[in-house]
């Protein structure tokens, strides 16, 4: 199963993912994507100790199917954080 | 409109500060995520799905033009560019940065606006009918009773933690635009047979997961003493409300707990006490507040013909405008207008910044600079001279911001949802785009006339979907969006909830379940002025199950195709 680590980023809010070095960016693409237990679990401790640090809030594994190379996460709730409101806004 | 005095003015400027502190200790770390995030609650800051959101009071949804500049501004220096309007008669912005929201606040605070007590176990913004102060069948305006309440409850220490969030809607008008019976607390002004004004107090409604027409508890309280008796309903609340489980912590369950007989005797008996201390409103006192509600200066004008049906041949389309967004005032000459923020295909309740000032601009010229925000998510400008409505419709036409939909089908209330919402099942957006652009391009919406429609997109019913004439709830089955619809809600003085149709739709069905139940109505009405929630009341559930799930009731459906777009 193919996961990722989510989160919202304190200082803005703004989901973020985080990346093999250690960043926490703002593409899905760009974030590190795991795929067995042991790595998911160190993955969620460096994440949580980011939460510790302040950096980041709640971080989580989210479920994620790759398909043509595009990572949609499979609950429909994390797609849309992943890729922002499916409606456009106002401007 | 009520303007800060120094107290007000020291008090947001204190509490902007206060929250720049906090933080500035939450960058830091100082503060941890649990100890800060009841902090930013209480100064309305939320983390929603994509960023923080901040949900600014309007009081009891009254908004001058100055300070719908400044909400233009905020949208465009601190968001991205705009805002929406919600069904408590506020606005949120989506995309708030933590570091900003301090810099917000003070902004706010330049203007007389706040956003404290937005979110929070406390008393919220208190809401009032939309035309407060201007409608035709008003008998006195609510808006003075509101004012008070809100400095009574403004960061009052013992009210600071209920059990869970408290609403109070009030209304002066025998037509119930404020959903009062909905509401923790709800207060409908009338008079009474010496022709002096009192109120009926209503306690114990609400929607959410546990809908509930709130109950009488006093048939009769004069003004005076209104403030010590919410005092003592809060009291009750606050001493037996129950803190060990979130969803029955609302008053509503209170009140069914004890049976509304039994709590009715606990308030009155804790009101014998204070009835007639410091919260005895002393008539300088009401005098003080009521100079800030004076009318503006009316010209003396006569009633202008603005039949529609006079209109009609010119120029149908101002005639359609007039009919549904136009409503009566109560000064000769001058009209109430809604601007309808429901143009098909836009997010209900959106506006942006451009817009806000445009029509901060319009409401100076057209409307002595003053606005409201109503609780069905459109904007009313509420002075304006019926000889100006013409210009007025065409430069609201400019803007898109004058489609002839108010009260009608496509006037749909919908809260942010998945879109935006954390708490979301599924989303309500999209289901209110499609089924108002479904109608878009037919005169079928203006034959239907009032229908309500309200979609939430989980129980906790922001959307009111419970008191919509049509409901939907959006549910979440095994991972997909369904929406189950309702029937007969109604927010107005006969207050009923919805009764469910039966089993949720994928949002690709809605539409049309949508308009075979407006074809059902139209082909069953007892006449045109029949509308539709008396054709429901009158025939009942079966004729309209039928129209949404056929002959044969609703099949049992497996799955749904719904992607994510
Ligand atoms: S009803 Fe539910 S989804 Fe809609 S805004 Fe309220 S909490 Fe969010």
């Amino acid at each position: 199963m193919a996961q990722v680590l989510i989160a919202n980023r304190l200082s803005d809010g703004l989901v973020v993912f985080l990346a093999a070095d250690g960043a926490w960016v703002e593409s899905i693409a760009a974030g590190v994507l795991i795929d067995d237990d042991r790595a998911a679990g160190e993955l969620l401790d460096q994440g949580l100790a980011d939460a510790d640090n302040n950096l980041v809030i709640d971080p989580i594994l989210i479920n994620v199917t790759v398909r043509d190379g595009t990572r949609t996460p499979d609950a429909i709730r994390e797609a849309i954080r992943a890729a922002g409101p499916t409606v456009s806004v106002e401007t | 409109m009520y303007r800060y005095d120094e107290f007000d003015q020291q008090l947001v400027n204190e509490r902007a500060e206060q929250f720049r502190r906090q933080v500035r200790r939450r960058m830091n770390g100082e503060l941890t995520e649990d100890q800060f995030k009841p902090l930013r609650l209480m100064n309305g800051l939320y983390l929603q799905l994509h960023a923080y959101m901040l949900r600014v009071n309007v009081p009891y949804g009254c908004l001058s033009a100055r300070q719908l500049r400044q909400l233009a501004h905020i949208a465009r220096k601190y968001d991205k560019g705009y805002g929406h309007f919600t069904t408590r008669q506020n606005i949120q912005y989506n995309w708030i940065r933590l570091e900003d929201a301090a810099d917000i606040l003070t902004d706010l605070a330049a203007v007389g606006m706040n956003a404290m007590q937005s979110s929070g176990n406390c008393v919220r913004n208190v809401t009032a009918d939309h035309y407060a102060g201007r409608a035709r069948d008003e008998l006195q305006d609510p808006r003075v009773w509101c004012e008070l309440l809100r400095q009574y409850s403004i960061l009052n220490p013992e009210f600071s933690y209920l059990p869970r969030k408290f609403k109070i809607a009030v209304t002066g008008a025998p037509k119930d635009r404020a959903a009062v019976a909905l509401h923790d607390i709800g207060l409908r002004m009338y008079l009474n047979e010496g022709g002096e004004p009192g109120f009926e107090v209503i306690v114990g409604g609400g929607q959410g997961r546990t809908p509930v027409i709130g109950k009488t508890i006093r048939e009769w309280i004069e003004p005076e003493h209104v403030i010590s008796y919410v005092e003592a309903i809060l009291r009750i609340y606050n001493l037996y409300g129950r803190r060990d489980n979130i969803y029955k912590a609302r008053i509503k369950i209170l009140v069914n707990a004890l049976g509304i007989d039994k709590y009715r005797e606990l308030v009155e008996a804790e009101w014998l006490q204070i009835r007639d201390g410091v919260l005895k409103i002393a008539p300088e006192e009401l005098a003080r507040i009521d100079a800030y509600f004076q009318p503006p200066a009316y010209e003396q004008l006569a009633d202008q013909d603005t039949e529609p049906s006079q209109l009609h041949d010119a120029d149908p389309a101002f005639a359609a405008w007039l009919q549904s967004n136009v409503a009566e005032h109560k000064v000769v000459g001058y009209a109430i207008v809604n601007v309808s923020l429901k143009s098909p295909g836009k997010i209900p309740g959106d506006l942006s910044a451009q817009k806000m000032d445009a029509l901060a601009d319009l409401a100076d010229q057209y409307s002595f600079g003053e606005l409201r925000v109503s609780h069905r998510q459109n904007l009313v400008l509420v002075d304006v001279k019926q000889s100006d409505l013409h210009a007025l419709w065409q430069a609201l036409g400019a803007l898109d911001l004058a489609t002839p939909n108010i009260g009608l089908a496509s006037d749909i209330i919908a809260c942010p949802g998945l879109d935006f919402c954390a708490l979301a099942n599924t989303r309500s957006i999209p289901v209110a785009q499609d089924i108002a652009l479904h109608f878009a391009n037919s005169t079928k919406l203006q034959h239907v006339g009032d229908l309500t429609i309200n979609i939430s997109g989980c129980m906790n019913a922001c959307g009111h979907h419970h008191v919509g004439n049509i409901g939907i709830l959006g549910v979440d089955k095994r991972g997909q969006e369904f929406f189950q619809l309702t029937l007969g809600g109604s927010s107005d003085e006969h207050a009923s909830l919805g009764d469910r149709v039966g089993p949720g739709l994928p949002q690709s069905e809605v539409p049309g379940a949508i308009e075979r139940i407006v074809d059902t109505y139209l082909e069953i009405r007892d006449g045109k002025d029949e509308c539709f929630l008396n054709t429901y009341r009158r025939c009942g559930m079966e004729v309209f199950r039928t129209a949404v799930y056929g002959p044969a009731g609703p099949a049992r459906r497996v799955t749904a195709t719904r992607q994510v777009a």
